[in-house]
């Protein structure tokens, strides 16, 4: 369920860029005014702000967003404005340039979205980057990682819920034997997870538990140093669990020093409109405290108060 | 005028490619002529003519022609796809070549419809069938192939493409030791770059070789086709059409021609397809050379 709240009466779109501009014009920004406008806008609202500015002005809203706003906030207002699309594509494009790399992020939005999702993911990408986002994945990582991230970016999955039985019992077995034997980039292992649709793995994984006695995050957790072990648990959560994950994402990035806001802007702009509600509880039940409340105390500011509409919270 | 004896109607009509119907009417109105036909009879022990049961087989593909090229070409591309992938898995190696030519021939839309399709069709993805299913050194690029979304603008950078196409060198020298199908970067490169990048990938390999990717690749049929589809369609349309139309073409090769043209509107296709109107007027007979006939003149 999303937190992103829309109001009732929403004015039109020539009228939100009208105020728009004055919350740009003058000496310093109206920032307060932005967050109200665009923090409560869904996806196919803010397209029509963007087209409208665009054709009422001549320049590109993001152009003058990025202008007007700076760090943080800017980040964050400026990756909600995008469509879920193009925020996919922006976010993954980043992820595979060199100093912001970053095998998670892209195995997070191939995972965590729906295959439609994630195919529309991939035609912006196009229109943007000009290139597939397979090329630059595929280009941009080696190894193992390459040998798993490519399935998964790749992959077009069922989504059905019929689940076959005795295909989950292979399969679970199959996975026993190659983690028991540490192979953990071996071929079945990424073809499962690379191919299966995400109820065919959610029932194998649960045989796995029943034949096994363990989950199977358990048997990943050999080496903690390992990181393309880290990235295939974050992998298994995403597929079957993610709201799971994102809170777990979530929690570091708020308890980290200093917080990590690359982190907590990412999952908030992406998952406000999807299932922040259903994250934000499982926050409350793993940390016996409101998602809102911890990030009203460990952020301030534009960029607070920005998270805090997304996440559902409104001052009164 | 020599009229042929009614042995050699019967051959007539059912020889070549398709039969020919309105000529085994007109003999099936005559009398019954079974004795001296020793193509389609044979006698067995006991002196009793049956059909030669090879005979009987052969009959029914060519019978079958019309039926499946009018199935097909009345079904959604999509499910046309699905289907024709579905079925060329359940086949075996000796018909990969088929999940090749749609993977690769497709434009990247094409071929997310035909993903879409057999969702609905069969309640799996393809990627997940061809992955448990295919045990070889062909998995990998098959699989990769079927899942690719290649970006389709023209927009092409020489510097990369010169240095891929050495990439693809390097691995088919050393073919011997490893083969060349299962080498990470010959798979990135064919299974994610768009198709121009590809084409001037295969201009910037006869830089390196006096030889081209293809004639480099005899060895490697799947490889080899896998190239042809990308880079250069023409020469993997003439080969089809060639095996096809050949006097001693087997069936999997006939079946080729049904799957070509009915699911082929490209100009690229047609272009070549016109080259063998003659040979096909020829070898092929009755409705279904009309319908083949037709669908190339649209």
């Amino acid at each position: 369920m999303a937190t992103l709240t829309v109001p009732s009466a929403v004015p039109s779109a020539s009228e939100d860029c009208e105020q728009l501009r004055k919350a740009f014009s003058g000496w310093g920004t109206n920032e307060n005014l932005i967050i109200d406008i665009l923090g409560h806008r869904n996806a196919e609202q803010r397209n029509l702000i963007r087209k409208a500015y665009g054709e009422a002005y001549g320049e590109d809203l993001l152009k003058a967003l990025n202008k007007e706003l700076t760090s943080d906030f800017e980040r964050l207002v400026m990756l909600w404005t995008l469509d879920p699309a193009e925020r996919d594509a922006y976010l993954a494009n980043e992820a595979t340039k060199r100093w912001t790399s970053s095998n998670q992020v892209l195995m997070e939005i191939a995972c965590t979205r729906s295959a439609n999702q994630l195919l529309h993911a991939r035609q912006a990408y196009h229109a943007r980057f000009k290139k597939s986002l397979e090329e630059d994945v595929a280009h941009h990582t080696t190894g193992d990682f390459r040998k798993l991230l490519l399935p998964l970016v790749t992959a077009y999955r069922y989504e059905g819920d019929e689940v076959n039985m005795s295909l989950a019992k292979t399969e679970a077995k199959l996975l026993h034997e190659k983690i028991s034997d540490k192979a953990y980039s071996d071929d079945d292992v990424v073809r499962v997870l690379g191919t299966r649709s995400k109820a065919q793995i959610n029932a194998t994984l649960n045989h796995y538990k029943n034949e096994y006695g363990k989950d199977i995050i358990e048997d990943l957790e050999a080496d903690s140093e390992d990181d393309f072990l880290a990235l295939l648990r974050s992998t298994v959560k995403c597929l079957v669990y993610p709201e799971k994950y994102f809170e777990e994402v979530l929690r570091s990035a708020i308890n980290k020093r200093g917080t990590d806001e690359g982190a907590l802007t990412r999952v908030v702009s992406t998952r406000a409109e999807f299932d922040l509600k259903i994250i934000a509880d499982e926050y409350q039940r793993r940390n016996s405290v409101p998602l809102t409340r911890a990030i009203g105390k460990d952020t301030r500011g534009d960029y607070e108060k920005m998270l805090l509409v997304l996440a559902g919270h409104d001052e009164a | 005028m020599a009229h042929p004896s009614e042995p050699e109607v019967l051959d007539q009509a059912l020889s070549g490619i398709g039969v020919d119907e309105k000529l085994l009417v007109s003999i099936l109105r005559k009398s019954h002529m079974r004795k001296g036909c020793s193509k389609f009879f044979c006698e067995d022990e006991r002196q009793f003519e049956r059909w030669n049961h090879t005979a009987i087989k052969s009959l029914k593909a060519e019978f079958k022609r019309f039926k499946d090229v009018v199935v097909l070409s009345l079904m959604h591309p999509w499910e046309r796809d699905a289907r024709l992938l579905k079925k060329a898995l359940k086949k075996g190696p000796m018909q990969y070549n088929v999940i090749v030519e749609i993977a690769c021939i497709r434009s990247s839309d094409e071929l997310l419809g035909a993903r879409k399709a057999y969702h609905s069709l069969f309640d799996r993805s393809i990627e997940e069938d061809l992955a448990s299913h295919i045990q070889g050194s062909e998995r990998k690029l098959l699989v990769a192939l079927v899942s690719a979304y290649r970006y389709e603008g023209p927009k092409v950078k020489e510097d990369t493409a010169r240095l891929e196409a050495k990439a693809l060198l390097n691995a088919i020298k050393n073919n011997d030791k490893r083969n060349a199908m299962e080498d990470d970067e010959v798979v990135r490169i064919l299974t994610t770059r768009s198709k121009p990048h590809l084409k001037e990938v295969y201009e910037q390999y006869k830089k390196f070789s006096d030889k081209t990717i293809t004639e480099d690749l005899e060895v490697e049929l799947l490889l080899k086709e896998t190239v042809e589809c990308l880079c250069t369609p023409q020469t993997y349309f003439t080969r089809v059409f060639d095996a096809a139309l050949r006097d001693d073409a087997d069936e999997d090769a006939k079946k080729a021609l049904t799957r070509l043209v009915a699911t082929q509107e490209s100009e690229e296709m047609k272009g070549v397809a016109t080259k063998f109107e003659g040979k096909i007027k020829e070898r092929v007979k009755g409705a279904y050379k009309d319908v083949l006939v037709g669908m190339l003149e649209k």
